[in-house]
Parts: structure tokens; C-alpha cells; sequence
């Protein structure tokens, strides 16, 4: 069975909580029992409680399989990037490099890149992915593009990053403010410069903190 | 007798913690299980759906439970790794003694030897010292068939008075605040009714790591168009994104609410008729909070006027609107004061009894609603009775079948039990579901007075902490192990259904109660031969009051997804929503919706007050604690949880970097605070995230990395809940790091 067209992966970093939820529920799934294939970070915790998971973003034209010299990742009709092929994989470390998002784990002691192949199981049984069934913040969210259209009115689902002159297209969607009025996800555009929660958070507390002005 | 059995170091090594992780055939892949038991989270007050997979009468693994209402499959990561607390190595499998020659500081005994010396050592301290010497600790994380008879074996089996349980560390102060204001102590509405909100007001809750499930409902506010305002002095996930965040200085929620009161009336953002046709006592505190002017409201709060005002007029003239607080302003000396607060700027504004308006505590413990309803509170009786009201008594006494004359009056809370340890009044104790030496404040006293018992006996199915000192422990059940109701936040019923058998000499709690009272010749009343039979006198014995679950069954609960208590007959589908007009209840018959004899709600003036120990220059910093993602009150579980304890394996000081600066800590550093009862050192965590006159430590750990060594027993003078939110503290840099952190030292 394939994964139903209409069904899609929506990210959305602005509800993340940082519970991990996500990973402690990847670890559980069937296929890679022990081994969550997300990625959860803080952004800048010294100044931020901001968080940010990411799942395999499940490229048209995934970089990771154009670098494999071993052909062992292979994306299959119904738009999902497998893991990696155990017979294939020479552990090279070729698409853990040269992925654009960071997704792919190379399990040394399987020698062999693991990732999220968005619960291919679970999804192609009509089921969803384990990390999106349990977080409870919608952050992470499957379901159909009229299910999120209807849940949220603040958002646009985006899946086009451009990385320089590279323009990548995914199954997986990130979910920008609609005022924002993005097209596509300019992802080296704020690399040289510094995140961005230090002024905010700073302004959030520091503004509504009687006295501190007053003090400095 | 009752001493420190033998060198931590000895118990820690044969009973734990020890963090467990998946083997085995936990960690095999394609493993078909035997059965899939649809039940709840052993944790917190949510009380999640979820779907435990069992294969030999061990849980393996979860699956999400999608069609359960209010979770839809979600879990934060302690629900995901719950199953790993069954088949765990520091299981205990048989009744244990006191030994100090043997390893651990304890030796197996044979369960019925136990049970026989429990009973002996009750019966010789009641006869040489009355029956109040012997006190019963009881929890909120029990089934409320549980919850039911520890109160009924300490009236009736143990004719005592000394009962009393760990909700007293919880949400007391919520709800005292809510019988003075609405008579009745429960969520008013489902959680359902946030989605359709205005306005969300979220004061003292860390929604995000204590209560996850709730973020969803916010998040989904908020897509619908709802403002957001956090109240806290940290910048907590949710705060992070919220509409308006108020950086409120620990301990001075109520000035904060009085103040906004003052705007609303000020600015005439007031339900007049809703005030007028349902309410009584507005005139006092509109009165009261006359001087609660912004600028005075800002210096005692530390908020910014402009904030204040924004608040208010964000909550003044939204149309409709739901209020949540949680521990934050609860777990204070005046936390009931702070409840009315809150309470008062709903009233005002009439929203609420409708739909989208609504007003609830996010109680902590996973039956934190359904174990403060039903007797094993110090002055309480089933169905939310008084003990010190005769009708109830007889009515009580009538169920139990004994002389309503023979029923003993209200005892003293949980804390003043320690108290009363130490004038010499209680000389034996019995607890289940309750850590008191790590989740009581200025926990080296309760340590020294868990030694003063002549007898202590501990009912767990871990070797807590507090069990250290116990005489005899008896093998308790796992949630999975036993079935039972649980109400949850919204005050909905929900049943949890057993999974597994209990291992070795386990016995599921009701058991191991019954056959203590049988081996004191008391076991009249005590002869259960299951859970759904105590459900059956609970169902008696709360019906024709306020908390009133004589309609709910477990049919019931299946066929709705959880039964709304009130539920006063096998008809009625239950009350999701209190007071909606024209609502009917057992105590304004008709009158109103509320539960007063006018049916009207009450205006409290709530006065504000200092916490009972504001900082000074000797101990210059606020200390406020709370808890963690990954965590779960006293830990005993959770710390046993390998992959929980990996994600925040030791507390840490939360700090600003301005007051790590003045003190010259960076991020990292070994780091000392120090109250006037205790001291402690962690690595700092300096973030920008925390008001800069304020440190942050989580409270899940014990001993020396135990965060209330250093909080203070002052306690609400109505509710009893002690102050763990605001004490005072210096801090300053480690010199050097502390024993515990040899491994770390070394590394």
C-alpha cells in the first residue's frame, strides 16, 4: 500500500514546546526501535525557550539520494524517501553531508544512514506518523490540506527552500505566518546572522518588567 | 525504631533509582502483542488516552489512542515512555523489614508475616496512645475507589482522625477558593469551551511541560482567533509565543488581579446584570480594590503599568473568555487569596456558565479532581460531605454501617501531621501514594520526623525515598495492575483498565487495606472483592451532595468517553458545563445555578499579602519551583525511566544573566543557594527567560539534589498548601562541585 495523496506532513515550529514527545515516540516505532530519527533543537536557549523538530522533509529530488555513490536511498511512488537500503549502504556519510536539512543519521554501529521515513508502515496502513499522532502542541501535524486549511487560518503551508542557488521542493510542508506572505523558505539568507530570540525575548521580559528601566 | 535503615549508598544500590530502558522484547521489532488495553496516563490530571500493548503480562509498548476526546491520541514524552516503569528491576516483589544486616538495610518477608506485624504494631500504639497517635498519608494518583477507602479504613478501621494526603501539596488552594466563591470545587468548564474562547488568561501554569495536552486547546484558541496572556515570572514555552506575557514577581498574583479588577470597573468593562442577578458581595470588593491602581498594582507586581493596562482591557472587553491558572498562584501563603483574585475578574465580567466562557484550575495529580471529593482529606467526607456537619456524618456513618457517634472528627492537613509527629501525638503512620520526605518543603525536618516514629509502614510499589525509613513496606500495584474511575481535569470520569497481573507478592492497594483490617480483627466493611463493588458504595455514599457520581458506572464512562460528574442518577448523562442558567443543584434547589442556598456566586475581597518570607539582604533573591517536562512530582516513577531521565537528568538554577553577572556564575557553573533550612548546589542555567530577582529549580529529586531542602512550611491559613512558589535565598558560585558529581568531576 502506498501513502494516500490527499494526506501531507505539516511542520509548524511556532507551536513547538520542546516536550519531546516526538522523539521519545520515534524511538518506539516499529521499524527503528531505540533510534528517534527527529531532531529537536533549541534554537538559542540562553535567550529563548524556542524549539524547532525536524522530520525528513522528503525532497522531489532528494540530495541524499543524488550523492549516494551506492544507489541505496531510494524515494518511492508515493513521494516518501526511504531510509537507506542496508545491502546497499556503504556508510560513506555522503548524504549525511550533503543534506540540505540535516536529516540523515549514520548508526555506526549499524553501519548504515538511518532517517525518518515518515513512518512509512504506520503511514501506508492508512495510520499516521508516530510523531504526529502524539504531539501535543500541533506542531507536528498529518493530515489532508482541507483539514489544515480549517485548523490554520494564520498559516500558509510552504514546501519550497531555497539554499543559494539550490531550490528544493518537498512533500513535507512548513507552516509560515500568512502575514508574512512568504513563497518559498530563503534558508541561507539569515545564516551570517544572529538568532534572532535575543532581541525579542529580551523586549518581552525586559518590557514588561517594572522598574528595570528605571534601574539601568 | 524508625531510623535511617543503612547508608543510602547500600539502598540505592539493591532498590534504586535505576533507570530503565527498553530490552528485550520491549525492543524487538514485529512483535504481535497478546492484548491492547485501552486506558489513561499513570501521570498527571490530564489524564490522556492511551493503548498499552501487553505480551506476557508485560507491558511492551503504547499505541495512541485516537478516539479518546480530549487527547486524540497525544502524549508528552512521560505518557510515551510510561510502560517502561512495569517489569523494572526495582519492582518490589515481596513485603520487606527493616534490617540493617541485610542488603539494601531491608530483607524480604512473607507478605502475611507483614500484614500480621502491621496490624500488631497499630493496635499496640492505638492502645498505648490512642487512636489518633496513628496517622494514614494517603494520595491523589490513587483510583477513586482507592482514594474512597483509604479514608473509610481510617474512620472506621483505624478510628482515627490523622488522615490526610498529598492533593494538600496540589490545588487545596483552588479548591478552598472555589467552594468560598462558587460553592462547589471543580473545573467549570470542559476544555472544549477554551476552543471557542475570546480571551485566554493563563496565570501560574507551565502549560507546556505540566500539563502538555492542554497546549493544543491554547494553540487552538489562538488559530481561532483568541488573544493569549501568560501570567509568570518565566518565559515558559507557551509565554514564549503568547499575545501579552506579564512578568509577574512570585507571590503577587492577587495584587496583580486586584488591580485589573480596579481598570475593569474603572473602565465599566462589567456584566451589570450578571453581577446583579447572579452574584452577591460585588460592592465590597469593587471597594476594596479602589486602591489597586495601576501604579500601585505595578510596584507590588513588578509589571509594567502599560501591561496591566493592555491586560485589562484585553480581558475587559473581550465578549467571551476562559480563565486557567495552576500551582503558580496556588502554592502560596495566601494562595487562596490569589484564587479569589482570579475569580473575581471572571465574575465581573459574567462569562462565565456559558459556552466559551469558562474558568478552571489544570489540576496536577491524575486524580487530583476525583481524590479531594471523597474522604481522604483531613476534614472531608464522601461526595464532598464535611465531617464536621452532622447530617453528613449520619448520612456517612449510615453507608459504613457504625454508630455515627463512633466516626472521628476532621484531623490535621498533611504538614501539621509532621507537626504533630514532633509533639510526640502521632507515634505511627501508614502512607501509600505520597513522598513526603521529597515532596514536602523544608524536607530535612519531615526526614528527622519520619525517624521519630516508634512505627512506620509504607505502601509502594518502588522503595521511595521516604520509605528509606519505613519499618515495614508493603508491595503495592502499578496503575496498570488494577482498575478503577479517575476524574480528570475537566472533571470529567474516566476509567483505567487493568493491563497486567501484579508481580510475585504485589498486591493491588484495596487488597493489601483490607487485609490489614482483617488481621485487626476489623474487617467488617473491608470485604471488596473488587473494585467495581467499591464503586458501588462510593456511588451510595456521594449521592444527594455536591460531588455526586451515583449515575456514573463503568458502562457508562465506555459508551461517552467519561462521565461529567455531577451525575445524580443512571439516567443522566453528566454535567460538562456548571452553572448554566437555569442549572439545578442538590444545594440552591432551583434557586441558581450556583451552589449556595440563593444560587448565587460569592465576590470574596481577597487581600493581598507578602509571602511569609520576602527577601531581605541576608537572603537577597527570589527561590520559586516548579517541575519539568520529563518529570513527575516526587520522581519515584519517572526517575526510575531511563529515556525521561536522559532528557533532564539533574536539576539545574535557572538564572538571569544580570544576576549571574552580579555574581559571577556562568552558564554551567556549580552554583550554591542557600535558605535558611537548607542549601544545595547545581550547575547553573543562565537564560533570559526568568525575571532577573528570581531563581528557578525544578523539585523532582532527592536528598542532596533536592530543591525543597530549601522551600518553606508556611502554609495557606485556609487551604493549608505550603508556599513552595516564593522563599528567599543567596546564591552565589560553587567553590567546589558537590559529592554527588563525582562521575561528572572525573569526566
Amino acid at each position: 500500500m502506498a501513502v494516500p495523496s490527499h494526506m501531507e506532513f505539516f511542520i509548524d515550529p511556532n507551536r513547538c514546546i520542546g516536550c519531546q514527545s516526538c522523539v521519545q515516540a520515534c524511538g518506539e516505532c516499529d521499524t527503528h526501535k531505540g533510534h528517534p530519527m527527529i531532531h529537536l533543537e533549541y534554537v538559542d536557549r540562553a535567550h529563548s525557550t524556542q524549539t524547532t523538530p525536524v522530520v525528513c522533509m522528503h525532497c522531489d529530488q532528494p540530495t541524499c539520494a543524488e550523492v549516494c555513490p551506492a544507489d541505496a536511498i531510494k524515494r518511492t511512488g508515493d513521494g516518501v524517501v526511504q531510509t537507506a537500503r542496508k545491502p546497499r549502504c556503504i556508510a560513506c556519510n555522503n548524504c549525511v553531508l550533503a543534506c540540505p536539512f540535516g536529516v540523515p543519521k549514520m548508526k555506526a554501529e549499524f553501519q548504515l544512514m538511518m532517517k525518518c521515513d515518515m513512518c512509512y508502515d504506520r503511514v501506508s496502513a492508512g495510520k499516521k506518523p508516530m510523531c504526529a499522532t502524539v504531539c501535543p502542541s500541533g506542531a507536528l501535524f498529518f493530515g489532508s490540506r482541507e483539514q489544515v486549511e480549517q485548523l490554520r487560518p494564520r498559516s500558509t503551508p510552504i514546501n519550497q527552500f531555497h539554499f543559494g542557488n539550490q531550490v528544493i521542493t518537498t512533500k513535507v510542508n512548513m507552516m509560515t505566518p500568512k502575514v508574512g506572505r512568504a513563497e518559498y523558505i530563503d534558508v541561507t539568507a539569515a545564516m551570517n546572522e544572529g538568532a534572532i530570540g535575543k532581541e525579542i525575548t529580551l523586549n518581552v521580559l525586559m518590557d514588561g518588567l517594572f522598574g528595570e528601566k528605571e534601574r539601568q | 525504631m524508625a531510623k535511617l535503615a543503612d547508608q543510602l549508598n547500600n539502598i540505592t544500590k539493591r532498590f534504586g533509582p535505576h533507570p530503565a530502558f527498553s530490552a528485550g522484547v520491549r525492543l524487538a521489532t514485529n512483535v504481535e502483542p497478546d492484548n491492547v488495553v485501552k486506558t489513561h496516563c499513570c501521570f498527571c490530571g490530564q489524564q490522556c488516552g492511551i493503548q498499552l500493548k501487553v505480551k506476557d503480562n508485560v507491558v511492551i509498548g503504547f499505541e495512541p489512542w485516537e478516539d479518546f476526546p480530549f487527547n486524540q491520541g497525544m502524549l508528552c514524552p512521560k505518557g510515551v515512555k510510561r510502560y517502561l516503569q512495569g517489569a523494572h528491576p526495582d519492582r518490589l516483589l515481596t513485603a520487606f523489614e527493616r534490617d540493617e544486616s541485610a542488603e539494601g538495610g531491608f530483607r524480604p518477608i512473607p507478605y502475611d508475616q507483614a500484614i500480621d506485624y502491621v496490624a500488631y504494631e497499630i493496635q499496640r500504639i492505638q492502645s498505648a496512645y490512642g487512636n489518633d497517635a496513628f496517622a494514614v498519608l494517603s494520595g491523589a494518583s490513587l483510583t477513586i475507589e482507592k482514594a474512597y477507602l483509604m479514608g473509610k479504613f481510617a474512620r472506621v478501621a483505624l478510628k482515627t482522625a490523622n488522615i490526610d494526603y498529598n492533593g494538600r501539596l496540589c490545588m487545596v488552594s483552588a479548591a478552598a477558593g472555589n467552594k468560598k466563591a462558587f460553592g462547589i470545587d471543580r473545573a467549570a468548564n470542559p476544555w472544549s469551551d477554551i476552543l471557542k474562547a475570546e480571551v485566554v488568561w493563563i496565570s501560574g501554569a507551565n502549560i507546556a511541560e505540566c500539563a502538555p495536552i492542554t497546549t493544543n486547546y491554547v494553540w487552538q484558541a489562538r488559530e481561532n482567533g483568541a488573544k493569549i496572556i501568560v501570567v509568570d515570572p518565566r518565559i515558559t514555552p507557551v509565554a514564549r509565543t503568547c499575545d501579552l506575557f506579564l512578568p509577574v514577581k512570585p507571590g503577587r498574583d492577587v495584587a496583580l488581579f486586584n488591580g485589573i479588577l480596579h481598570l475593569m470597573i474603572e473602565n465599566d468593562w462589567l456584566d451589570h446584570d450578571f453581577i446583579h442577578n447572579y452574584t452577591v458581595g460585588f460592592d465590597a470588593v469593587a471597594e476594596h480594590v479602589r486602591e489597586w491602581t495601576p501604579r500601585r498594582t505595578a510596584e507590588v507586581t513588578g509589571v509594567t503599568e502599560r501591561a496591566i493596562g493592555q491586560a485589562a482591557e484585553m480581558w475587559g472587553e473581550a465578549k467571551s473568555s476562559f480563565l486557567l491558572h495552576a500551582r503558580g498562584v496556588e502554592h502560596h501563603s495566601h494562595g487562596v487569596q490569589n484564587v479569589l483574585g482570579a475569580i473575581n475578574i471572571v465574575l465581573a465580567s459574567g462569562r462565565i456558565g456559558r459556552e466559551g466562557c469558562g474558568y478552571a484550575t489544570i489540576t496536577g495529580q491524575g486524580n487530583g479532581q476525583g481524590g479531594r471529593e471523597h474522604g481522604q482529606k483531613c476534614d472531608q467526607l464522601p461526595g464532598a460531605r464535611d465531617i464536621n456537619n452532622p447530617e453528613h456524618r449520619a448520612y456517612i456513618a449510615d453507608v459504613w454501617g457504625i454508630n455515627e457517634k463512633e466516626m472521628p472528627g476532621a484531623g490535621v492537613d498533611a504538614y501539621e501531621l509532621f507537626r504533630k509527629i514532633e509533639r510526640g501525638e502521632i507515634k505511627g503512620l501508614l502512607s501509600i501514594c505520597f513522598n513526603p520526605k521529597v515532596s514536602l518543603p523544608d524536607n530535612n525536618f519531615v526526614a528527622g520526623m519520619l525517624d521519630k516514629l516508634e512505627f512506620y509502614v509504607a505502601i509502594d510499589f518502588f522503595l521511595n525515598e521516604s520509605a528509606h525509613h519505613a519499618d515495614i513496606v508493603l508491595p503495592g500495584s502499578l496503575h496498570e495492575e488494577d482498575e478503577g474511575i479517575v476524574t480528570q481535569v475537566e472533571g470529567r470520569v474516566i476509567k483505567i483498565n487493568k493491563a497486567v497481573d501484579p508481580p510475585g507478592d504485589a498486591k493491588q492497594d484495596w487488597r493489601i487495606v483490607q487485609d490489614i483490617a482483617r488481621a485487626m480483627g476489623r474487617e467488617r466493611g473491608f470485604t471488596f472483592n473488587e473494585p467495581r463493588e467499591i464503586l458501588d458504595e462510593l456511588r451510595v455514599a456521594s449521592k444527594g451532595y455536591i460531588a455526586d457520581y451515583s449515575g456514573v458506572t463503568y458502562e457508562k464512562i465506555e459508551r461517552q468517553g467519561g462521565v461529567f460528574w455531577p451525575c445524580p442518577n443512571e439516567d443522566h448523562p453528566g454535567t460538562p458545563r456548571l452553572f448554566e442558567p437555569g442549572s439545578w443543584n442538590p444545594i440552591a434547589n432551583g434557586a441558581g445555578p450556583f451552589y449556595f442556598h440563593d444560587g448565587k456566586a460569592r465576590f470574596n475581597v481577597a487581600p493581598y499579602t507578602p509571602p511569609a518570607e520576602d527577601v531581605d539582604e541576608e537572603y537577597p533573591i527570589i527561590l520559586t519551583t516548579g517541575r519539568v517536562v520529563s518529570q513527575f512530582l516526587s520522581g519515584t516513577q519517572t526517575r526510575r525511566i531511563g529515556p525521561l531521565v536522559d532528557q533532564y537528568p539533574e536539576p539545574r538554577i535557572e538564572m538571569h544573566p544580570q544576576l549571574a553577572e552580579k555574581l559571577g556564575v556562568k552558564d554551567g557553573d556549580w552554583t550554591s543557594a542557600e535558605s535558611r533550612r537548607g542549601q544545595i548546589t547545581l550547575k547553573a542555567q543562565v537564560v533570559t527567560t526568568i525575571r532577573p530577582d528570581t531563581i528557578f529549580v525544578p523539585y523532582h529529586w532527592a536528598g542532596a539534589k533536592s530543591a525543597n531542602q530549601l522551600t518553606i512550611a508556611a502554609q495557606d491559613p485556609i487551604s493549608k498548601i505550603p508556599e513552595y512558589k516564593v522563599c528567599a535565598v543567596r546564591v552565589k558560585k560553587a567553590e567546589a562541585a558537590p559529592d554527588w558529581a563525582d562521575g561528572e568531576r572525573r569526566a
